[in-house]
């Protein structure tokens, strides 16, 4: 099959719904001609022009409020915040504003926009560009929170939250860009709250996220060297999240690692693990072990940096220690 | 100018429809039958009026915590927002909105909102949608001058400005955001200087004068429609109750209140039309008695409304 960078796969994703579907528009910041901070919006404005590639100022309230009333009146805005560490300048229109409409109003309005922003540490941008900040949006009731790891994952996932009628916020890794993978051409579907196995194994469960999940793929294939199977869970979506798939697997290898690049205290990880421990408790053989990014802003010194995203030796080590309890 | 009878006297009605809605939920809330917080209108009828009465059912409106006049005057139904304001499962936002939320999208209505200056972004966005497909809809964002120190209102003026979206931003200035007087929040007389900023028309109006609003509105919204884009229209206005019920106002003096109360847009209103010769006193009361029982009709519809059940808690947080 043809390969894509996530990029690439994301950039197809949005072309392919904005040919099927004339009410959907992109919008932000640098979006048309420069082609969207990461290149993700490449190209768009010259096959769409600039209606529905829309530049806006730096403007993030606006950015994300004028997509909630454009959806909230019958279009289906797509808009890029440039980093999710800009959420907090716009998170009343996020939080109060979008996820909230359709309950506050009894049912009778829905908010079908997407909110695309990259997340994501390892390019020395220190604490105020470099945040994986799911867990805030998770805690949302209202809205869907989307996490891909792979290139076939993101155009799917893409094009699923485009036609989902509720604010979906689509989570890019920066540094998952470049990843290759096979991708179909013609558009499709992954229905969002629909976890993916992405290995096989018997003895251990790893749920990753974005990032993690390649390194817990490393790791994985490190470990079978050592003669464990280590089973590799992608949620691709933390709200809703696939809990039946995460119990089957625990079912299967009765034990847990969970391993995001967000700080541990109150990140993703601690929403999974006491989902297991409320409904998988008796599968287990041994504790739930998180491994996750220590409880600091993100640092710039590339060292140090280093050491603040789980690395594959934190997740060996996890698993086996683990394996001895 | 020249307006058809039949619309100053719908002006009229709607006026005294919010008046008696609003003193009605006074007396409710004060009895412990209408819950959380409740912001009246009183005192500031001619401004929602006044715009509204230029406005289709297909344009859109955002309002702000003092939405019940902006709801009524966009063709809200009485019933179904009193029901809401009783917390009973047919109103509005089937009991989860209340006073703060209610909105009805077929209306056009895209909320009263809870949050100051969250309104905003969204009214832009509405226009957005109209220009988008090529309408001539328009959408009104209501605010108070204390929301125009939100950031909100900076970055969304900048955008319909620059994107000439067809957005109408009626600022209701009824000189306090809370308990703080306009003159201490801001440093310059007018929230439509404001508009300077971003090549926007700014104008004030006697907000008490409905149809000064009315014309001002007029050509702010005739502007919107023919793609010339926004308009920031001041409303200079007063509301006779505290910020919310229960409020003791202790932040402004007495004499204040009297003097605007003395500027009553609906008395006026009154002369105004029986110097026109469309309405002799007997007429208001008669229309005022006819109010009355629309509103006595809301009032028994909510009383007599179920409550919502247990179940209905954990239904529309999503769209399936």
């Amino acid at each position: 099959m043809r390969k894509l960078t996530m990029l690439k796969a994301i950039n197809e994703a949005l072309r392919q719904e904005m040919r099927r579907d004339p009410r959907v528009y992109v919008t932000g910041e640098d979006v048309g001609v420069f082609g969207g901070c990461f290149g993700v919006t490449a190209g768009l404005i010259e096959e769409f022009g600039p209606d529905r590639v829309r530049d806006t100022p730096i403007t993030e309230s606006a950015i994300v409020g004028s997509s909630v009333g454009a959806a909230a009146t019958g279009l289906r805005p797509v808009a890029e915040l440039m980093f999710i560490d800009f959420i907090g300048v716009t998170m009343d229109q996020i939080f109060n504003q979008a996820a909230k409409m359709r309950y506050m109003f009894g049912g009778k309005a829905k908010v079908p926009m997407v909110l695309r922003m990259p997340c994501g540490a390892g390019g020395s941008a220190a604490a105020q560009h470099s945040q994986c900040l799911e867990a805030w949006l998770m805690h949302v009731p209202g809205l869907k929170v989307v996490a891909p790891s792979m290139p076939y994952d993101a155009k799917g996932l893409l094009i699923s939250s485009i036609r989902d009628d509720n604010p979906v916020v689509f989570i890019e890794h920066k540094f998952l860009y470049g990843a290759e993978g096979d991708v179909p051409e013609e558009p499709y579907t992954i229905p969002l709250g629909k976890a993916d196995v992405k290995k096989e194994g018997k003895d251990v469960t790893i749920i990753a996220t974005m990032a993690m999940v390649h390194r817990a793929l490393e790791a994985a294939a490190d470990l079978e060297k050592d003669g464990i199977s280590a089973e590799v869970v992608d949620p691709r979506t933390l709200q809703p999240l696939d809990n039946e798939t995460i119990i089957n697997s625990i079912k299967k290898t009765h034990r847990a690692v969970i391993v995001h690049e967000a700080v541990k205290f109150a990140g993703p990880g601690a929403e999974i693990a006491a989902m297991i421990a409320e409904e998988a408790f008796d599968y287990l053989d041994a504790p739930i072990k998180r491994v996750a990014a220590p409880f600091t802003p993100v640092p710039f010194s590339p060292p140090l940096e280093k050491d603040f995203v789980p690395s594959k030796e934190k997740i060996t080590s996890a698993v086996k220690a683990l394996l001895q309890e | 100018m020249a307006i058809e009878k039949e619309k100053l006297l719908w002006m009229y009605r709607n006026m005294v429809t919010i008046r008696l809605f609003e003193e009605r939920v006074a007396e409710y809330f004060a009895a412990g039958k209408i819950y959380g917080f409740v912001h009246l209108y009183v005192g500031e009828e001619a401004t929602a009026t006044g715009v509204c009465a230029n406005l289709r059912k297909d344009d859109y409106i955002t309002s702000t915590h003092r939405g019940h006049g902006h709801l009524i005057s966009k063709g809200g139904d009485l019933k179904l927002m009193m029901a809401e304001l009783f917390g009973r499962k047919t109103g509005y936002c089937k009991g989860k909105g209340g006073s703060m939320h209610i909105a009805d999208v077929e209306l056009g209505i895209l909320g009263a909102n809870g949050i100051v200056g969250g309104g905003f972004p969204i009214a832009t966005g509405a226009g957005l949608t109209a220009k988008y497909n090529g309408t001539d809809q328009v959408a009104v964002c209501f605010f108070g001058d204390g929301a125009s120190n939100q950031g909100t209102f900076h970055e969304a003026l900048n955008l319909a400005s620059i994107w000439k979206l067809p957005v109408i931003f009626v600022n209701e200035n009824n000189m306090y955001g809370i308990s703080m007087s306009q003159k201490k929040s801001m440093n310059v007389p007018d929230v439509a200087a404001r508009a300077a900023a971003y090549n926007v028309p700014g104008v004030v109006v006697d907000g008490n004068d409905v149809l000064a609003v009315y014309e001002a509105a007029g050509e702010a919204i005739k502007r919107a429609r023919s793609g010339e884009g926004p308009t920031l229209l001041e409303c200079k206005t007063y509301r006779y109750r505290g910020h919310f019920e229960g409020d003791p106002t202790v932040y402004r003096p007495k004499e204040e209140v009297e003097e605007w109360k003395k500027k009553d847009p609906i008395p006026r209103f009154e002369n105004e039309l029986a110097k026109m010769g469309i309405l002799a006193p007997d007429q208001a009361q008669t229309i005022k008695a006819e109010i009355g029982k629309l509103i006595d009709e809301a009032v028994k519809f909510a009383e007599e409304s179920p409550w919502p059940s247990p179940e209905e808690i954990t239904e529309d947080v999503y769209a399936v």
